[in-house]
């Protein structure tokens, strides 16, 4: 025995720590990630590569050159941010883009905060909004996915693109859903046009149960927002389906269950309390679905996400833990 | 065009005069009256808002200084005697200088003096560390060397040394604001004047453990043996609860005691030479041997029983050793 | 009907309770023993022994000081060598009695055998004076005097009686050992608390994890035939022992900030303490020995032993064979809210529960990062606080702003640091913040009252 250790209580720690948190993360997104690479082929791959690498050399750099601290890569945020920023853009984006794309997203989004724990928003949605409006054209190419040995993309629109720019012309849901033979079941099981991410469901789905049932997320800020978006869309779908697009198609489509598993629980930008939780749920689940039907976008998960983040801490004021034997 | 240019102007000129309406307004609506002399006082403060006079900050000192019939009990330590000087002058009242302060560490328990006897694995904070246990040396006085007095200090005048473990104070940065001294959970840092050019000397330990105790956690602790208080001529050092104290007001910087001291727990600082301890240490020999011979003498010349008293009394040492001594303390000082 | 537990927080350390089957044994005496005057909470005892006094067990050695303080007895025979300052387990000096300790005879009118006497004494008072005088103290950490506990203020009511036997902190075996061996004299303890209530129900709450424990004390309460006193059985969470989170647990109580148990007609006794109660009362043993667990993944000994009261730690792991070489923090109590010891010449005292031995890799802090904001902390917290952001606040210095955040009601359980995925030292801060809050409340409140005083007074001269 050498001298004594001596700290205050408690001598013990749980299994937990941030790595030990985020690689579950990273775990959870494997499925969608093996799924986007079967769907979309060796560009996808490509693409997931320069986004992981560039996110993580630049907080890399960052940290050493820019703020002279200790790297905090080891977290496996950065991996996170670039798993998600790959899933949040079209296989055939260029990959100087995506690295644009990450430098907004590490370098603006989160460092310039003070690193993971600090940001305000969703780093990975700040990378992907910053894209969406800056290069419309590469981020609103979508391509039908080919396969892992498919032939060239055929290029086209995604089911909401497409939706939205039919109702512009006069159509009716129903004439355009037709007209492009969408099936329910294709969009669960991927193989509609879309960013990565957004193309597979069941992927999203599996990782989703893996993280609540490790304990590192809880449920009610994901299936908060998938019943708001069901229900409100239910209602306008019952009030006039020629308009608005049925409950299901909006559930299954665009990168709601994307965004409703991964980025709106990330940790840092949601509220920490179940109450305040459900609430933010609710928020993002309200504003996409109006941002779907009445905006001019044809996709609004994300920036419905990165509004609800911006009020995080005032819900957070407002839903706190009753505390102990005090009214 | 012109009509352009001239209809621009006109419209910027209407909103800057409409604005500064409603900005004039609005300032003679929320005005406070104010005693003008607050923010005259407040400009000469430095600024610094340590709370070191006892204020929440310059402002506040400032408000309390006017308010305040004299100036008795609002020192700005940080400003010193200039700023003082200039308060008063413009509150008109008088003001007594005070000497200057500095921030003194009162433990020299380096590494290699105090052997670290566990491993503390708590946040690093001396407040933390204190309310857990005494400390990771065998000391429980003594600093716990996570530097809280450091980020205490605003001015920057607090460091640790890695080598000795220890926070040293840096004199020029040093605004003796007492912000570290209280932030220390040991009570370490005691604020003592600067002496005649920076030169002072004190007990650098705060251990009340008994002798061997003391001893036996660090090479360099105060043992309380008194021998310092024997040794002084000027009735400066006190020994109380096994830890001797210097008074810096009696304390005529003649660095007998710093000799005398067995375990180098005083110290003296910024004297211009070093100390010849085996020199004063003679000196000393010499002098309380004539003092002695002087009572042997008293009592071989009759009243016994009086001299015998004498002898003991260490009143009689002084008087003598004074004379005796008296170029040897001021030579240091006169030739620099 | 589900098992019980607390309502808000919690966490579940693995339980590691690796000691279960280790009978009490007597831990032969120490050649020296050192007895503390500051055992409880409250003002230290006064020493009325002297060195070279010749003491006996069981004799008072030092007397209370002040209304919530406690008699402290000989552990053993033998004679006073010194009366003064002795480093304690923090390494702090406090005033402890030495004796050299010779052959172990014990005071008359103790007694020592093993029968079981179940006839309690009718008068409540006597019964509280045997208490006191048998130097009891809440033996579940705390050590709050038991008889300052079982006076309840005038106007309020007490409704249950709750032993408390969850033990609800890893490792920890003594009180489930107590529970086997002692169950007889457990439940006449409780008996005892009972009727000194005035009679009201008593609920012996011990956690699932200790099964043979409840059938065994169930059976106990059978065949004693009391009635009015129940066990039950709890769901396993952490601070499960806590005072107010098994009032919560047991009767759906929450326990105001800053109130008393009593404030919700509860009292909580602590098995070990029902046990000291017995003893007092039917045996006229005052507190003399406490069982002690000696566990640990790396101590090859497991043992739960009776060991005396002052003690040194070293004697007794070395009459287990020494620390093993990769122990690398030793834990008076158990490792979510002990003490680690700084000073293994300390000695036990009446609270030591536990002797725990931890590894390097098992209690080494990793070092902190950023805050990313889990919210695990405030999940895990048992009084509904805020620790993220107590941690912040104390940072800053804002202990206003810590009071508003109700940081005195933090029971340092430890939760919000054993479930931050950071390392972020959020107990560390917030019990400075404690402490100093608590101070700024204790110094409100005295100024309050002087100045009560002093209006009161100049009322009265105005007269």
């Amino acid at each position: 025995m050498s001298q004594l250790i001596v700290s205050p209580s408690p001598h013990i720690h749980s299994k937990d720590s941030t790595r030990s948190l985020m690689l579950d993360v990273v775990i959870a997104l494997v499925p969608a990630v093996l799924c986007s690479f079967v769907f979309y082929g060796w560009r996808e791959m490509l693409v997931m590569a320069v986004s992981i690498a560039s996110c993580v050399l630049l907080e890399w750099a960052i940290t050493k050159y820019l703020l002279k601290k200790p790297s905090t890569i080891g977290d496996l945020s950065a991996v996170i941010t670039g798993i998600l920023l790959a899933l949040n853009v079209p296989y055939t984006t260029p990959w100087w883009v995506i690295v644009i794309g990450a430098v907004v997203a590490i370098g603006v989004a989160k460092m310039t905060f003070g690193g993971l724990g600090q940001n305000i928003w969703n780093p990975a949605l700040v990378g992907r909004v910053f894209l969406l409006v800056s290069f419309p054209t590469y981020m609103t190419t979508w391509s039908q996915p080919q396969g892992l040995f498919g032939a060239d993309a055929v290029t086209g629109a995604t089911p909401l693109g497409a939706i939205q720019e039919g109702l512009m012309q006069g159509a009716t849901v129903q004439d355009i859903m037709a007209e492009h033979g969408y099936s329910y079941s294709q969009m669960l099981f991927a193989n509609l046009g879309g960013s990565a991410g957004e193309v597979c469901a069941l992927a999203l789905l599996a990782g989703f149960v893996y993280l609540c049932i490790r304990k590192v997320i809880k449920p009610w800020i994901t299936l908060s927002i998938l019943c708001t978006v069901a229900l409100t869309s239910l209602i306008f779908w019952g009030i006039n389906p020629a308009r608005f697009t049925d409950p299901l198609f909006n559930l299954l489509t665009g990168g709601l269950i994307l965004g409703a598993c991964f980025m709106a629980t990330d940790y840092v930008t949601s509220p920490m309390s179940t109450w305040g939780g459900v609430v933010f749920g609710v928020g993002i689940g309200l504003l996409t679905v109006f941002i779907r039907y009445f905006g001019s976008y044809p996709e609004g998960v994300s920036f419905a996400i990165l509004i609800m983040n911006s009020l995080v801490p005032l819900i957070n004021m407002g839903f706190k833990q009753k505390k102990f034997g005090r009214k | 065009m012109v009509n352009i240019i001239i209809w621009t102007i006109a419209v910027v000129t209407v909103l800057g005069l409409l604005l500064a309406l409603i900005l004039y307004l609005v300032a003679k609506k929320f005005k406070v009256e104010e005693d003008p002399r607050i923010d005259e006082v407040e400009k000469v403060m430095p600024g610094a808002n340590c709370g070191g006079c006892g204020f929440a900050g310059c402002r506040a000192f400032a408000e309390a200084a006017v308010k305040a019939p004299n100036l008795d009990n609002n020192y700005c330590p940080v400003g010193g005697n200039d700023t003082m000087t200039q308060v008063a002058a413009i509150l008109g009242y008088e003001v007594k200088a005070k000497a200057p302060q500095v921030a003194v560490v009162r433990c020299n328990g380096t590494c290699q003096a105090r052997p670290v006897v566990n491993r503390y694995d708590g946040f690093s904070s001396c407040a933390v560390k204190a309310t857990l246990y005494a400390g990771d040396t065998g000391c429980s006085y003594g600093c716990l060397g996570c530097g809280d007095c450091v980020a205490a200090c605003q001015f920057g005048a607090l460091s640790m040394d890695p080598e000795t473990g220890l926070p040293v104070v840096d004199e020029q940065k040093c605004t003796a604001c007492g912000a570290c001294a209280k932030a220390c959970p040991k009570h370490i840092i005691e604020i003592r004047p600067k002496g005649p050019r920076g030169m002072r000397e004190f007990v650098s330990c705060v251990n009340k453990d008994k002798g061997p105790v003391a001893k036996k956690a660090c090479a360099n602790a105060c043992i309380g043996c008194g021998i310092c208080a024997k040794t002084c001529t000027h009735g400066a050092i006190t020994v109380e609860a096994n830890v001797a104290y210097i008074d810096p007001a009696k304390c005529k910087l003649c660095r007998e005691c710093e000799a005398m001291c067995p375990t180098g727990a005083i110290h003296g600082v910024n004297f211009p030479k070093p100390l010849d301890k085996d020199a004063v240490k003679e000196r000393i020999k010499l002098r309380q041997q004539k003092a002695k011979e002087a009572a042997a003498a008293a009592a071989a010349a009759g009243a016994p029983a009086v001299a015998i008293k004498k002898a003991d009394a260490p009143a009689e040492a002084p008087a003598t050793a004074k004379k005796a001594d008296a170029p040897a303390v001021t030579k240091p000082m006169e030739e620099k | 009907m589900g098992k019980r537990t607390f309502s808000i927080g919690g966490v579940h350390p693995h339980d590691n309770k690796i000691s279960r089957e280790c009978r009490i044994e007597p831990l032969p005496l120490a050649s020296t023993v050192y007895i503390s005057v500051a055992q409880h909470i409250g003002a230290p005892a006064v020493p009325v022994v002297a060195v070279g006094d010749k003491v006996k067990v069981g004799q008072v050695i030092a007397e209370p000081g002040g209304f919530v303080s406690a008699f402290i007895h000989s552990s053993v025979s033998g004679t006073v060598k010194s009366v003064g300052p002795r480093a304690d387990l923090a390494g702090r000096p406090s005033v402890h009695i030495e004796i050299a300790v010779e052959g172990d005879e014990w005071l008359e009118g103790i007694d020592t055998s093993d029968t079981l006497v179940t006839e309690i004494p009718s008068d409540n008072k006597a019964i509280l004076d045997k208490i006191r005088l048998g130097g009891v103290v809440g033996l579940g950490g705390a050590t709050f005097p038991t008889h300052v506990k079982l006076s309840p203020p005038p106007g309020s009511k007490c409704e249950r009686v709750i032993i408390n036997g969850c033990e609800c902190e890893p490792y920890l075996t003594s009180d489930f050992r107590t529970l086997l061996e002692k169950g007889e004299q457990v439940v006449v303890g409780a008996a005892i608390l009972k009727q000194v209530m005035g009679g009201v129900p008593c609920t012996i709450a011990i956690e699932e994890n200790k099964p043979e424990a409840i059938a065994h004390i169930r059976e106990v309460i059978g065949k004693l035939g009391y009635s009015g006193i129940e066990v039950m059985e709890m769901k396993m969470m952490y601070p499960q022992g806590g005072e107010k989170q098994l009032i919560d647990a047991v009767m759906g109580r929450q326990v105001g900030s800053g109130a008393l148990p009593i404030s919700v007609g509860a009292v909580v006794q602590n098995v070990a303490t029902a046990l000291a109660v017995y003893d007092a009362v039917q045996k006229n043993k005052p507190i003399v020995d406490n069982s002690v667990t000696v566990t640990g993944e790396c101590f090859p000994h497991q043992a739960n032993l009776l060991v005396r009261v002052g003690t040194p730690l070293r004697y007794i792991l070395d009459y287990l064979g020494g620390i093993p070489e990769e122990a690398a923090k030793v834990i008076s109590g158990g490792p979510m809210m002990g003490r680690a010891v700084a000073n293994l010449d300390a000695a036990t005292v009446k609270g030591t529960g536990a002797l725990l031995l931890l590894t390097e890799k098992q209690t080494r802090r990793a070092p902190e990062s950023n805050c990313i904001r889990c919210g695990k902390c405030a999940d895990a917290c048992p009084m509904g606080l805020e620790p993220f952001l107590l941690n912040k606040l104390a940072r800053a210095k804002d202990w206003d702003a810590m009071e508003q955040q109700a940081v005195q009601d933090c029971i340092e359980c430890g939760c919000c640091l054993y479930s931050c995925p950071a390392q972020i030292p959020l107990l560390d801060n917030i019990r400075i913040g404690k402490g100093i809050v608590l101070g700024n409340i204790r110094a409100r409140a005295a100024a309050a009252k002087a100045a009560a005083e002093a209006a009161k007074a100049s009322a009265d001269a105005k007269k």
